[in-house]
């Protein structure tokens, strides 16, 4: 194919890819432009040339460990739920519109960091971008069959006017507004569309190598399988290979997250956070459609070229060998695909560091705070844009000068190992809110003179000198100081070897530096909002730490300048309505100052826009202890109102308590009116009829017939038994009630006491011809107050003996052991209890209504003061339910 | 033939000592040892005067005194509590009720004798 045709064809598809740009840019809001699959295919821009050629050299060469660069995302891409959601929020929110900016952010817009990150960044890049233009410069010249062709001069090279077309396509749809932070729509259409054309592409030359140059994957597997060293390719040596293999997804486990392209596409140009939930599952499918012929390709190479030919370029070699130039040119056009959204994406997110991390900060400042705001834009645009240039530049004068001789695979590695250096400082920085900028800052420097001594350093002396004596002998002839194996590490590969090392150093720095400085107020009041990103805006609110003067008009000066009069007025409006501040607010709080100073980052980037608005406000000096206090304090006010919720639930719940307990204590003590009220009617009762018989018989003395006379005294005295009896069961029943009564407990016979009791009763029993009988055998002695006992039983044979009839009156006593208690029966056949006086025979002063109409000799205490006695031994008393005839009354008594 | 007394309570001793007394007094005497016996003697009997226990089991005096109140053949009956219950709520409620006079245990046998003299007069 002719030179001129292949250019054609190249400036062709360049415009096509404008022409979607700039529809995408024209319909910015249209739903082909904003949906997950779109989201899922700019993701994709992570495959570039490395995957489209790289893979296949690699696979042809040493089998199947090209897969290490893919496993890592797809390791990755569950956690981005999490972990990715969390950033693109923070993201949003801050108008952060870099990693370098997001990093600084973290640690407190830390000018310093936001500029270290972004050489890093452009280390990382750099060569990065040169691999691409290197295997556009080289599969250009397969095409075009002049193989081994250099060009002499520059001019004369098509690769460098490819360059330059690609940076013109990045300056006109990546500079599009000063805010640097809006979205890019037109780019990232362009990078979802060649990502299409990348994968459709890579399968049909898959297909074609498989299943039309040979008979299928198993084929190529059985032929591969007859060569020398097959096994090599098809398997793991060992346990080191092993190590390189996770060290490897380890790395691109991390470069998922921390490429600048990746950041740029999966984070700064997210639209929703649900394109998330589709990214996962799509993008892993994606990789996992690329891989499928990767190796099929390479083993068709191998078997089809001889040593010498690069297995880099099998893709694009074999169809050519075949004279199938279309399938060829799809292959050309589809790795040039790769190459560009890589590129463009890349050196969009990188100029935009520089500019906003590096050069706006450490230079153009002052400049821009006299300026008039469309000259201030024209600047940041110019400056972004001459980035670019200068980066594409800067990549083709590397790729020109250097990586020419290098194979794809290791400058791609080294610019991993080289981003893989902010790992750190990112992820642990979202997580733990003790990181600081001072270990972020001392990590990366530690983590990046590692790889430069372990990696770049070997491998630029290698290429220019071609010698490797400094590999060989280390540094100073000094075996431990070998670069590719630190202190006698030598199992790895150099890549593994320098990410081990210099991440290792890098996150111990980090930690320690982290552990024994603390950062300054603005530095913690960051980290805590990026860690606890979920209460962030109440965090914000409150948390925010700020002392000082400054007046809003100050503040819409500076304003004014970046974003025009209009803008800043929109701005504030929206500000002053949300917090409920009036409009003419005059002095501004640390919430405007943070809403500012979000407003510059997009344009100027964070850290030049909180030096911008400190430049116009009176800020004092908060120590420490101070910021420390507040932040505590908004802290503890949070605990103290959570601490006086529960206290006003606990005091409810007191006042409920209480409430129980007066009424609990109303009802004693109407119970205590009412016992008083029973006491005193008892006692008069007697005393009534003794004063009436003693007047009479004082009195009549004379008139009095004598039996009278005799009548009235006896009634005397048994009314003063009666009443000597009530006193004596009052001060019982209140000695028990009060718990002032304690036993005496012995051991006793319960045979004997029973026996004791029935004596005591017998000759009222008698009088009345009742029998009362205890026929039982065994005996059984234990403790228990015998006094107290008698008592009881007692009190329940002259309720029995009350209420049976004369004559036909039997009541039997028997006790027997039940369940480690002694159960004793006291059994009439007189009255039945009615049900309704079950509830209450035991209360005090109750009397049934059941009984004779003659009152009863009771003092009504009498089973009060029983039940008493039997609950302080422990026992239990009760009157049997459902008898058919007869009363029977139990109580048990335990018997140890 | 002299007025017609009935005594209703249930503590025999104390029924003993006023029936002794009113029968001194040429009262003729009837004796309930509780409301429902009293009730059936009312249902025959109109006696000029009824004292009156309160505490009683089965009906008490309160219940007696609203028999007397409702039933025409007794509208003449004076009604005068004899009781314990010497609290000043408890006397304002049996006066309440249509008592006619409220004496309170223990008493005075000349007390009682005077008192219910002076109602009947």
């Amino acid at each position: 194919m002719s030179n001129y045709s292949l250019i054609i064809i190249i400036i062709l598809y360049l415009s096509v890819l404008f022409y979607i740009a700039y529809l995408a840019e024209k319909k910015a809001k249209s739903k082909w432009i904003n949906n997950p699959y779109i989201y899922s295919l700019s993701l994709a821009v992570y495959c570039s040339a490395w995957t489209y050629y790289g893979s296949v050299g690699i696979a042809a060469n040493s089998g199947i460990s090209f897969l290490t660069i893919y496993l890592g995302p797809v390791i990755a891409v569950p956690l981005w739920i999490v972990v990715l959601r969390k950033i693109i929020r923070i993201s949003k929110q801050h108008k952060i519109s870099s990693i370098a900016d997001f990093i600084s952010l973290r640690y407190g817009n830390n000018r310093f960091l936001g500029a270290l990150i972004t050489i890093i960044c452009a280390f990382g890049t750099v060569p990065y971008i040169s691999l691409q233009l290197k295997a556009v410069s080289e599969t250009f010249e397969i095409m075009t069959e002049k193989s081994n062709y250099v060009s002499t001069s520059i001019l004369g090279d098509s690769t460098f006017y490819i360059a330059l077309l690609l940076a013109i396509f990045a300056t006109f749809f990546g500079t599009q507004t000063t805010d640097a932070s809006e979205k890019h729509k037109g780019i990232v259409a362009s990078v979802a569309f060649e990502s299409i054309l990348k994968l459709v592409f890579f399968l049909i030359i898959g297909v074609y190598v498989t299943y039309f140059l040979f008979d299928g994957t198993e084929d190529i597997y059985n032929k591969i399988s007859q060569t020398e060293n097959f096994e090599n390719l098809i398997k793991l040596n060992g346990l080191e290979e092993g190590f390189n293999w996770f060290f490897m997804i380890m790395l691109s486990f991390m470069a998922i997250f921390l490429l600048p392209r990746q950041f740029q596409v999966s984070v700064l140009e997210n639209n929703r956070e649900k394109h998330l939930k589709k990214a996962i599952w799509l993008f892993p499918l994606y990789l996992l459609l690329f891989n499928l012929f990767v190796i099929f390709i390479g083993w068709a190479g191998k078997l089809s070229f001889s040593r010498e030919v690069n297995g880099e370029y099998f893709a694009l070699l074999l169809p050519l060998q075949n004279n199938n130039i279309f399938l060829a040119l799809l292959v050309f056009l589809g790795g040039f695909s790769a190459v560009i959204s890589m590129v463009v994406v890349s050196t969009l997110a990188l100029s935009t560091m520089v500019s906003n991390n590096l050069i706006i900060p450490y230079g153009f400042l002052d400049k821009f705070v006299k300026n008039h705001p469309e000259k201030n834009a024209f600047y940041i645009k110019s400056i972004r844009r001459i980035s670019i240039f200068s980066i594409i530049v800067l990549a083709y004068g590397f790729y020109y000068n250097f990586s020419i001789e290098l194979p794809l695979i290791s400058i791609g590695l080294i610019s991993f190992v080289i981003i893989s250096q902010l790992a750190p400082s990112f992820f642990i920085g979202l997580f733990w809110n003790r990181g600081s900028s001072k270990g972020a800052i001392i990590g990366i420097i530690i983590g990046f003179l590692i790889t430069s001594y372990t990696l770049i350093l070997p491998f630029s002396i290698e290429a220019f000198t071609g010698s490797n004596s400094f590999t060989q002998n280390g540094l100073f002839g000094i075996t431990s100081l070998k670069p590719y194996a630190l202190f006698g590490i030598d199992f790895l590969n150099p890549h593994s070897h320098a990410f081990l090392w210099s991440l290792t150093s890098n996150t111990l720095c980090y930690l320690i530096f982290s552990l024994t400085s603390k950062g300054d107020y603005r530095e913690r009041n960051y980290a805590e909002m990026f860690v606890d990103s979920s209460n962030y805006s109440s965090l914000q609110d409150s948390a925010l730490v700020w002392k000082g003067e400054a007046y809003v008009a100050d503040i819409k000066n500076v304003l004014n300048k970046f974003l025009g009069e209009k803008h800043t007025q929109r701005a504030l409006n929206i500000f002053f309505t949300k917090y409920k501040l009036p409009q003419d607010t005059q002095m501004a709080d640390a919430r405007l100052i943070n809403f500012s100073e979000k407003l510059l980052t997009g344009s100027i980037g964070s850290a030049s826009a909180k030096i911008l608005i400190a430049s116009v406000i009176k800020e004092e000096e908060i120590s420490l202890i101070e910021v420390l206090k507040i932040l505590e304090e908004s802290k503890e006010t949070n605990a103290r109102n959570k601490l006086l919720r529960e206290k006003s639930k606990q005091l409810i719940s007191l006042t409920n308590q209480l409430k129980q307990a007066n009424e609990d204590l109303r009802t004693k003590d109407k119970q205590k009116d009412e016992f008083l009220d029973t006491v005193a009617h008892e006692l008069k009762t007697p005393i009534t009829g003794i004063r009436a018989a003693t007047e009479l018989l004082i009195d009549e003395n004379g008139e009095m017939p004598n039996e009278i006379k005799e009548q009235f005294l006896k009634n005397m005295l048994q009314d003063s038994d009666r009443l000597s009896r009530l006193i004596n069961d009052i001060l019982d029943f209140e000695k028990l009630s009060t718990g002032r009564q304690t036993l005496n407990l012995e051991l006793n016979s319960i045979k004997k006491t029973i026996k004791h009791a029935i004596n005591s009763v017998q000759h009222i029993a008698s009088n009345k011809e009742i029998t009362i009988i205890n026929d039982n055998l065994v005996d059984f002695q234990f403790h228990y107050d015998e006094d107290r006992i008698l008592q009881v039983l007692t009190n329940l044979l002259s309720n029995s003996i009350k209420f049976t009839e004369p004559k036909k009156g039997k009541i039997i006593v028997e006790y027997k052991m039940i369940n480690n208690f002694i159960e004793i029966y006291v059994i009439d056949n007189g009255k039945v209890i009615p049900e309704e006086d079950f509830d209450y025979i035991f209360d005090k002063f109750y009397q049934s209504m059941n009984q004779n109409t003659i009152k009863p000799e009771g003092s009504g205490l009498g089973l009060a003061i029983s039940k008493q006695i039997i609950e302080q031994h422990s026992g239990k008393i009760w009157a049997k339910r459902g008898n058919k005839s007869g009363a029977t009354f139990v109580f048990k008594l335990p018997f140890n | 033939m002299g007025k017609k007394i009935l005594i209703v309570d249930d503590e025999p001793n104390i029924v003993m000592t006023l029936e002794y007394t009113f029968k001194k007094q040429d009262f003729e005497v009837f004796i309930a040892r509780d409301g429902s016996e009293a009730l059936q003697i009312l249902e025959t009997n109109a006696p000029d005067v009824v004292l009156l226990d309160i505490m009683m089991p089965n009906v008490d005096g309160y219940q007696t005194l609203n028999y007397i109140k409702k039933k025409d053949s007794l509208k003449n009956t004076k009604v005068v509590f004899l009781t314990a219950k010497n609290k000043a709520s408890d006397i304002e409620k049996g006066l309440k009720l249509g008592a006619d006079k409220y004496l309170t245990k223990p008493f005075s046998v000349k007390k009682i004798v005077s008192e219910i003299n002076e109602l009947l007069d």
